[in-house]
């Protein structure tokens, strides 16, 4: 129907327990959280929550409308349909049996503005900052020719942009 | 300097709480022995932490002032679950106060230590541990401030022994700024008119009102509005009392064991003009089919509320009596006559009944209440006299009554009546239990004695756990499975059928009320209700005690109609199967 991908940027209170009760929320109304992230701001009583949902436009209404409910969220900030800078940290350990597949992997690295930032005689660990779909399409290339992969997502963070947009 | 005990006793008087319910243990010591040094506040101590926050719940329902309790850490704040999670559902300002292990032990598995903050997160309006002596005044404040607020609900706030110990110069605050919490205050005028729209081109619109019209104490407002426009009322369980059930525009109640007219009414109306509920499951019946000719205006304080299980074509957000009164303003008589007739048609076509048998008929029970007492707070417990009640008691600005709507728990109904005769002395209180719901908070005798509170507590005894057993009878092929209270181990399901082999029913309440020294009667014979009620109210009136009343029942009388769960509310079980 109308599901898809949607984004959040919840602001709340930097204290102990906060994380488990917008979490809590969630999965007591079984609303699937696909990414979260969450740090502190400027300000280091706030901290700023990224939170990824594949949901339908009336479950995402209540998600919304729930959060806003609890008394430790400040303000949230629907971010699906504006423009964004939205970027995942991704860490790729592979191991490499031989030159070609060396060359090959910093080939794959070039093109998708991956680093190389750290190897050894048999492993290279490439590290992607990069959307979430760019990062999705990494790790389904590299598992078309390599098998032994280490995979470590940071989960997606967003600002609002100004001048230019998905950036 | 004063200790964090100190300061939490200031705060209480500061808020003008004159009552808590608590019950001892190690880890509230200091905040006993602070209670103790004074004279303002005074401590009920039930037989069990449940009643404390039921009793706590139904002292707010009763008073509009915020409901206090107070528990030990680990078990004795455990004990407090189910109590929280019912005030809750049912909106109920209650500030509940748990012991916690010193803040050096929490982590360690110490003893009676639970993560109450973290149990309770689903179940409540908000909940904080006290981690800094310096925060115990702020704190305090913002929970009294969250619980009566908005709408309300319950708040748990954990006490770390130490930090209760710790001495801080600092007093009360007086204001309370919390950046993540402003309920709404106002109402949005301009969807108040598309609202009030919609009435003046409706052709037979319904009022439907919830629990929020006698929370926000909307009743008179709503009962001049309903007046000036002339719009049939129908209400939920929690909403009934919104109006006067004796008015020619009341209706009954709707939902799950609703009148048939007012089930008929949701699905033929074309306007459903709701006021402060959330649609739950027990009122919509399917929700594809629910008020399908109609457009919908949705009045309610909690945005969340809004287009959740209904979708609503105009929403309006704030409080139920600020609307109301607006409204009020801007109305003028509708033309409903048709529609009040043909109303008046559905109730003569299938009005409420219990089927008579050999036994006394609960519809009398109820209808003897409304005989004998004009002045009066009833307070049920949960199952089928709780249908009864809400079918057949009648009530207006002197006869409330309070239950337990959204959690459906079973063992509210006596801990309840305690709270609400302590709140309000001067009335009658009178429990209408069932034999089951009684029995799991039947221990509150002793508090109900140790108060001298005149409640008169009628219960009403079938033997069975009656609601699941009507349940079972209709969509359980009668298979009658760990509901019947008179089973005992030597009970062969062969011989079920002869009533006469049934072996006594335990306990034998006029023994067990004895034990208490409370008088009891047992009613056999419906020509002895009134009669008893008016007895049993005089006794207790005078002996500043509880009386109470058993009647029996046929054992297999059963709540009509039905709508089947997810079922079509205009398509009700109405004949016994």
């Amino acid at each position: 129907m109308d599901m898809k991908k949607r984004w959040l940027a919840v602001f709340v209170e930097n204290q102990v327990g906060v994380l488990a009760k917008v979490s809590g929320l969630c999965s007591s109304k079984l609303y699937n959280i696909e990414s979260i992230t969450v740090g502190t701001t400027a300000d280091p009583t706030i901290s700023r929550m990224t939170f990824g949902f594949l949901s339908n436009d009336a479950t995402f209404e209540q998600i919304k409308k729930q959060m806003n409910r609890c008394v430790e969220v400040i303000k949230v900030i629907d971010l699906t349909d504006i423009p964004t800078h939205m970027k995942e940290l991704m860490f790729i350990k592979l191991k490499i049996n031989s030159p070609t597949e060396k060359e090959e992997v910093i080939s794959i690295a070039k093109i998708f503005r991956a680093s190389i930032i750290d190897y050894d005689m048999e492993r290279i660990i490439l590290q992607s900052v990069n959307s979430e779909i760019g990062n999705d399409d990494l790790i389904r290339l590299l598992s078309k020719g390599f098998h032994d992969i280490e995979i470590v997502r940071g989960g997606v963070v967003s600002i609002e942009a100004m001048s230019i947009s998905n950036g | 300097m004063k200790k964090g005990t100190q300061l939490w006793l200031e705060a209480l008087k500061e808020e003008g709480v004159d009552i808590i319910f608590g019950y001892p243990g190690g880890y509230v010591l200091d905040i006993f022995d602070e209670l103790y040094k004074q004279n303002d506040i005074r401590l009920v101590l039930p037989r069990h932490e449940q009643a404390a926050v039921h009793g706590a719940d139904a002292y707010a329902r009763a008073t509009g002032k915020v409901g206090v309790c107070v528990a030990t850490s680990g078990p004795g704040a455990t004990n407090l679950v189910t109590g929280i999670a019912n005030a809750n559902y049912d909106s109920v300002p209650l500030v509940c106060f748990t012991g916690q292990v010193p803040l050096e032990l929490i982590g360690n598995d110490a003893f009676q230590e639970v993560d109450f903050i973290g149990i309770t997160r689903s179940i409540c309006k908000y909940g904080v541990m006290v981690k800094d002596r310096k925060d115990l005044g702020r704190i305090i404040k913002e929970a009294f401030y969250i619980a009566r607020t908005g709408k309300p609900g319950p708040v748990v706030v954990d006490l770390p022994a130490n930090v209760m110990k710790e001495m801080e110069k600092d007093s009360y605050p007086a204001e309370v700024h919390i950046r993540g919490y402003k309920p709404n205050s106002d109402v949005h005028i301009g969807q108040l008119k598309r609202a009030v729209k919609l009435l003046k081109e409706a052709k037979r619109p319904l009022f439907l009102c919830g629990g929020g019209i006698n929370i926000a104490h909307a009743n008179e407002a709503f009962l001049k509005l309903a007046e000036a426009v002339q719009i049939p009322v129908i209400t939920t369980v929690m909403g009934k009392g919104a109006i006067a059930t004796n008015h020619p525009l009341y209706v009954g109640s709707m939902g799950m064991h609703g009148c048939y007219a007012a089930n008929k009414a949701v699905s033929e109306c074309d306007l459903l003009f709701s006021i402060g509920t959330r649609f739950n499951d027990r009122i919509t019946g399917k929700i594809s089919e629910f008020a399908k000719d109609a457009k919908i205006v949705h009045i309610d304080i909690d945005t969340a509320a809004i287009s959740r299980n209904i979708k609503v074509d105009v929403p309006v957000v704030g409080d139920a009596k600020l609307a109301v009164e607006k409204m009020l303003t801007m109305v003028k008589q509708c033309d409903t006559k048709q529609w009040l007739e043909k109303i008046q048609c559905w109730k003569k076509e299938y009005p409420l009944s219990v089927k008579q048998g050999e036994k006394v008929n609960p519809q009398k029970i109820i209808e003897g209440i409304n005989h004998v007492f004009d002045n009066f707070i009833a307070v049920t417990d949960v199952g089928q006299h709780q249908m009864w009640t809400t079918q057949f008691l009648e009530l207006d600005e002197n006869k409330k009554l309070l239950t337990s709507g959204g959690l459906g728990a079973m063992g509210f109904g006596f801990p309840g009546a305690i709270g609400a005769q302590i709140a309000c002395p001067n009335k009658q209180v009178i429990c209408i239990t069932g034999d089951g719901g009684f029995q799991m908070n039947m221990a509150e005798m002793a508090t109900a004695v140790a108060w001298e509170l005149p409640i008169v507590v009628l219960v009403l005894n079938n033997s069975f756990l009656g609601m699941v057993r009507q349940q079972q009878q209709y969509f359980c092929e009668k298979h009658y499975y760990g509901t019947c209270l008179k089973e005992r181990i030597s009970c062969h399901r062969a011989s079920c059928t002869a009533p006469e082999q049934c072996p006594p029913y335990i306990p034998d309440f006029l023994k067990f009320a004895e034990s208490y020294g409370v008088e009891a009667f047992r009613v056999t014979e419906e020509s002895e209700i009134e009669q008893t009620l008016q007895q049993a109210s005089s006794i207790a009136q005078q002996k500043k005690a509880p009386v109470l009343v058993e009647f029996i029942l046929e054992r297999y009388d059963i709540v009509l109609p039905i709508v089947r769960h997810g079922g079509t509310l205009d398509n009700m079980i109405l004949e016994e199967n």
